[in-house]
């Protein structure tokens, strides 16, 4: 479990490290290291050079706006855990970032770094998928912005490319009232999602729900939005029918085939008792809006 | 030193050096200018190597030396087979480095020395093997068909071992049964996954022709022997040193690995010290693992629920090899009656082999699987009886006016005839029912269920044979500069705490603090006369070697020290490591008893002219040293025990099931047990807690999921769910001190005790907790979210 060869080079510009990545095509970004190093110890990760990122400037700190808030690319994930401001402009991060990983880790691994690495079962790219973020990518001829939906394409796969650093991203605040929620189920505490599930939603004061938004992780070759779901639930009191209905339509998003730790239908089983329990709460958290 | 330090719950000697990274494992031996090892591992289950071309990789730069079966002289052969037993029809074994064939995914093809590891894995990646894969079966139930795949092309059916045993009359007891219950159940693979991987070093002095091997074994002096036997040499030029080690559980008892024979090998050949450290996912694929048994158990009962008859027919996967015989399959054999009086029984088992890595020993060796088997039977049978659960167990077990209780015809691991030899086992179980709360559970349940929650109690008693011999030593003697005392045993440790236990035992003898007794073991220079750590054997059979010798010191200290005192032999005490007149304040420093012990020429400090020659208390008729005696304060001497002392225990829970995730959550673990007398019962408490972890693991986490090519998907400790921390709860444990009488110390072993009856309990109470579904069945550990899902799916939840 040593790694192969490799170089290193440690830039302070974005630009210096911008074009190592161009001249190298099998050079890799390193930020927290907390996926890759141990991938290059097994081998499954063999990159000729490693273009550590973190003595650039500007890659650091979190900025809460009005409408979203911008992560830089080397903010940990304790960071945005602990972020006070954070906490008070959107609840749900806080929620979420408790189930990354373990402490050890969300101190040296990256936000920006899991969106980048883009596991389907880990919680940031739902997060990024759920809220309906997005993230600016900078490259050779500039930078552009590329929303949660186009980004995540599949396993371990996203659209940015290779002579590209994503700089920041961007996570939605809720929106006013809003209730949230997210769970996940695990094997082992801290281990990565077998499924994941959250959920944004409001309630109009006549009961019925508005706004639905529901993603999950661990089910498919990225981050899910269920938007059928979604659909099925706006508008409703989000009764037990409703709720029926919302997990029949969800269920053929599972496609995760059986792995080593649990089978397809498992997923399938947890996904829909997730899916109850996240909208329900979320319900219960939302203040009713007119 | 007045108060008693055996059964004081002491902290360990060890800890301060280990928790401050001040141990020392194989891998921080400094070795100057020492070589690094990369093994080349077959990539298939079954395959015929047809070439090997090295030269790439000898090509490379830092690359020493590289060895293929072609390359190892007379350690081209078979390694040994370690417990040999006519049970084994077809016993095989495996050579170093694979010849002509490979057997499982992970068998060591060629070893690489290089200059440093990373160096080596990429040389290693160089060789080039053309295999030609051949067809395999993974089911142990498919690879006895005729036909099936073979792990060994001269072996049909892959039948390793066959054997049958029988106690009573097992016919006539099911001829008058009035209730018969039968189950079918299966326990996984799992490995122990120790903290530190093995290690072995090797230094070779070409002057001194001395071999010296730092191997992070259980057994030192057993693979010491070996070692002189296969390179030749005298045993005293081979010393081999179990420094720390982190953890064995039973996997780091196999001799040989390929490595301990072929690292010391390059040593010699090569004249530069050589290292090789086991990465984590060699431990998975290269070390040994244990527990895939299937078993077919039928009861034979009374309408009463007495039990009066046992059947039980089981396949035990041995692996692609059986070097360590049918320990495993033997042990679950013999422990299939557990504390249950059931006088009659016909126990029969297969062992097969799968294209895997061998299977020895792992913490528990048979007995978790016999629990699993039968406790769940028991369960099944009060169901099916109208019975509680308690109730039926109540009604077997062995009362304490019956031991000791012999099994005639069942013989255990160690060849002798079963015999439970002391406990109190109803006491153990009304014991672990009040501490569970069980007389009241049904109504907590029957409340948690109209809140949604599901909660059930499971419980499952266990024995456990422990201590076997044939042997161990000890050796003790009084430091006459320091008055400390050192004591060895021909052991080695991987966290035990031997250190601590030993010393209490020595402490009480000799009247000085346990802080002071030095125990050095795991160096064959140091002690070379015993066995090996393994079967919760330590704490009997050195522990009471190690008693014997300090009553014989004791008796020198206390003759010498009557002679110093000039007082009466019964008017010494020995206290704050010195001998005084009984109520008086004179008295004489061990430190001094031992100087003047050994008849002196050369006056070396203070305390040692008193030993010379002219000294007044040097006079003598006679000669300095009398005939039959021996200079100092030191003697040394042995324990072998007549049979196994039997432990056991009873293990209870709480837990609750989420029908809709299927996750079980342990809400409340009981643990009753006795091991006799305990030395220390913090230390017994952390044996224990260790086992009931390790049980969790096999209860709800830790399958190794071979797939059907052979090859191992899980093999990391991301993907092998190891439990961690948070998902071990509170456990409260309680003690019953039944001392065995086949011992002076009254001690039985506790080491295995922990894990055996986890995997039972926590199917009895998902069962329990899921009782509302209808009559569910959980008759296979790991009970992952899947299975527990699949199950309530199948009934229509």
């Amino acid at each position: 479990m040593k790694p192969s060869i490799f170089g290193y080079e440690a830039p302070t510009t974005l630009e210096a490290a911008i074009s190592l990545l161009a001249g190298d095509p099998d050079a890799m970004v390193l930020a927290g290291g907390q996926t890759l190093l141990p991938a290059m110890n097994f081998r499954a990760a063999n990159p000729s050079l490693l273009v550590d990122i973190q003595h650039i400037q500007g890659l650091r700190g979190i900025a809460v706006g009005s409408d979203a808030i911008i992560v830089k690319a080397m903010v940990r994930h304790r960071e945005f855990e602990l972020d006070e401001e954070v906490k008070r402009a959107n609840p749900l991060i806080a929620e979420v970032m408790q189930h990354v990983a373990h402490i050890p880790i969300r101190n040296r691994g990256t936000v920006v770094g899991s969106l980048c690495h883009a596991d389907p079962s880990a919680e940031m790219p739902l997060l990024l998928a759920l809220l309906g973020g997005s993230v600016v990518a900078q490259g050779p001829s500039g930078s552009r912005e590329i929303a949660a939906e186009k980004f995540f394409q599949s396993f371990l796969t996203t659209a940015r490319n290779h002579d590209e650093i994503v700089v920041e991203a961007r996570f939605p605040l809720l929106p006013a009232g809003a209730g949230w929620a997210f769970d996940e189920v695990t094997r082992r505490h801290g281990d990565y999602a077998v499924v994941g599930v959250g959920c944004v939603l409001a309630l109009h004061r006549s009961g019925r729900a508005t706004g639905v938004r529901i993603a999950a992780c661990g089910i498919a070759d990225r981050p899910i939005r269920l938007k059928d779901a979604e659909t099925i639930l706006n508008g409703t009191t989000l009764g037990p029918l409703d709720l029926d209905a919302a997990v029949a339509a969800s269920l053929v998003a599972v496609t995760q085939p059986d792995d080593t730790n649990v089978s397809q239908s498992y997923r399938r089983r947890a996904l829909g008792t997730l899916i109850r329990r996240m909208v329900a709460r979320a319900a219960q958290r939302a203040e009713t809006v007119a | 030193m007045s108060t008693r330090m055996f059964g004081a719950r002491i902290e360990r000697n060890v800890d301060p050096k280990l928790l401050r990274g001040e141990g020392a494992f194989v891998d921080d031996i400094p070795l100057p200018d020492a070589l690094h090892v990369a093994f080349l591992r077959s990539p298939h289950a079954r395959a015929r190597i047809n070439s090997i071309d090295t030269a790439a990789a000898k090509a490379s730069s830092g690359v020493v030396a590289i060895y293929t079966c072609d390359d190892i002289g007379a350690l081209d052969v078979e390694m040994p087979l370690l417990i040999p037993h006519p049970s084994m029809t077809n016993p095989q074994t495996q050579r170093p480095l694979a010849r002509g064939d490979v057997h499982y995914v992970g068998q060591t093809i060629a070893m690489v020395v290089a200059v440093d590891r990373y160096i080596a894995e990429d040389a290693a990646a160089l060789i080039e093997v053309d295999y030609a894969p051949l067809p395999v079966e993974m089911d142990i139930v498919k690879a006895l068909d005729d036909g099936a795949p073979r792990v060994h092309a001269a072996i049909p059916n892959n039948l390793a071992a066959h054997f049958v045993q029988t106690s009573g009359d097992p016919d006539g007891a099911f001829a008058a049964a009035e209730h018969v219950t039968k189950i079918t159940v299966q326990v996984d693979r799992s490995t122990a996954a120790p903290m530190e991987c093995r290690a072995v070093a090797a230094r070779w002095e070409a002057v001194t022709g001395e071999l010296t091997v730092w191997d992070g074994t259980q057994a030192p002096i057993s693979v010491r022997g070996g070692l002189a036997s296969v390179f030749g040499l005298d045993e005293d030029k081979v010393r081999v040193i179990a420094p720390d080690v982190g953890g064995g559980f039973g996997q780091k008892v196999l001799l040989f690995y390929p490595d301990e024979l072929l690292v010391p090998m390059a040593a010699m050949q090569l004249g530069r010290p050589v290292k090789y450290i086991e990465d984590r996912r060699e431990n998975f694929i290269g070390s040994s693992q244990e527990r895939t048994q299937i078993h077919t158990i039928e009861l034979a009962a009374l309408k009463s629920g007495e039990v009066i008859g046992l059947r039980d027919f089981f396949l035990h996967d041995t692996g692609a090899f059986i070097p360590y015989g049918i320990a495993v399959a033997q042990v679950a054999s013999t422990s299939i009656a557990g504390p249950y009086r059931i006088p009659n029984i016909f126990v029969e088992f297969k062992a097969v082999y799968t294209p895997t890595v061998q299977v020895t020993p792992y913490r528990g060796c048979g007995r978790p699987q016999a629990c699993f088997a039968l406790e769940r039977a028991m369960d099944q049978l009060a169901q099916e009886l109208g019975l509680d659960r308690f109730e039926i167990r109540r009604r077997n077990l062995v009362a304490d006016n019956q031991f000791p209780y012999a099994r005639e015809g069942l013989l255990f691991a160690d060849g002798l005839k079963v015999t439970l030899d002391s406990g109190q086992y109803g006491k153990a179980l009304a014991m672990a029912a009040t501490e569970l709360g069980a007389e009241n559970f049904a109504v907590a349940q029957a409340k948690a269920l109209s809140d949604g929650r599901y909660l059930g109690l499971g419980l499952a008693c266990y024995v456990e044979g422990t201590g076997l011999g044939p042997y161990e030593g000890g050796h003790v003697k009084i430091h006459p500069i320091t008055g400390k005392v050192y004591v060895n045993t021909g052991l080695s440790t991987q966290g035990q705490g031997h250190d601590t236990v030993f010393a209490q035992i020595v402490a009480d003898q000799l009247g000085v603090s346990p802080q002071d007794v030095i125990v050095v073991e795991g160096d064959t220079k140091a002690f070379d006369w015993g066995v090996a750590t393994f079967a919760s054997r330590a704490a009997v059979v050195s522990g009471n070697a190690i008693h014997k010798t300090a009553a014989t010191v004791r008796k020198k200290v206390l003759q010498a020290a009557a002679n110093m005192l000039d007082a009466d032999i019964d008017s010494i005490e020995l206290r704050d490591s010195a001998a005084w007149i009984k109520g008086s304040n004179r008295f004489v420093p061990l430190a001094a008893i031992a100087t003047a012990s050994n008849p002196l020429r050369y006056a070396f400090n203070k305390a040692a002219q008193a030993a010379t020659q002219f000294a007044p208390a040097s006079k003598h008729d006679g000669p300095p040293l009398a005939e039959g005696e021996a200079p100092g304060l030191e003697a040394t001497d042995y324990y072998s025990p007549s049979q196994s002392t039997w432990a056991y225990g009873v293990h209870g829970a709480i837990v609750e099931v989420d029908p809709g995730l299927c996750t079980v959550k342990i809400k409340k673990y009981v643990c009753i047990h006795d091991c006799g007398n305990m030395i220390n019962p913090m230390l017994v408490e952390g044996q224990v807690m260790g086992g009931i972890a390790q049980g969790i693991g096999g209860a709800l986490y830790e399958h190794l999921d071979y797939q059907s090519d052979g090859n191992l998907a899980n093999a990391s400790l991301m993907d092998f769910l190891v439990p961690y921390a948070t998902e071990i709860p509170n456990v409260s444990i309680l003690h019953l001190e039944t001392p065995s009488p086949l011992n002076a110390l009254g001690v039985k072993g506790v080491g295995e005790a922990g894990c055996i009856a986890v995997g039972a309990v926590i199917a009895s109470g998902v069962e329990d907790a899921l009782r509302p579904f209808g009559a569910l069945r959980f008759h296979q550990v790991p009970l992952s979210p899947t299975m527990i899902a699949d199950v309530l799916e199948r009934a229509g939840h």
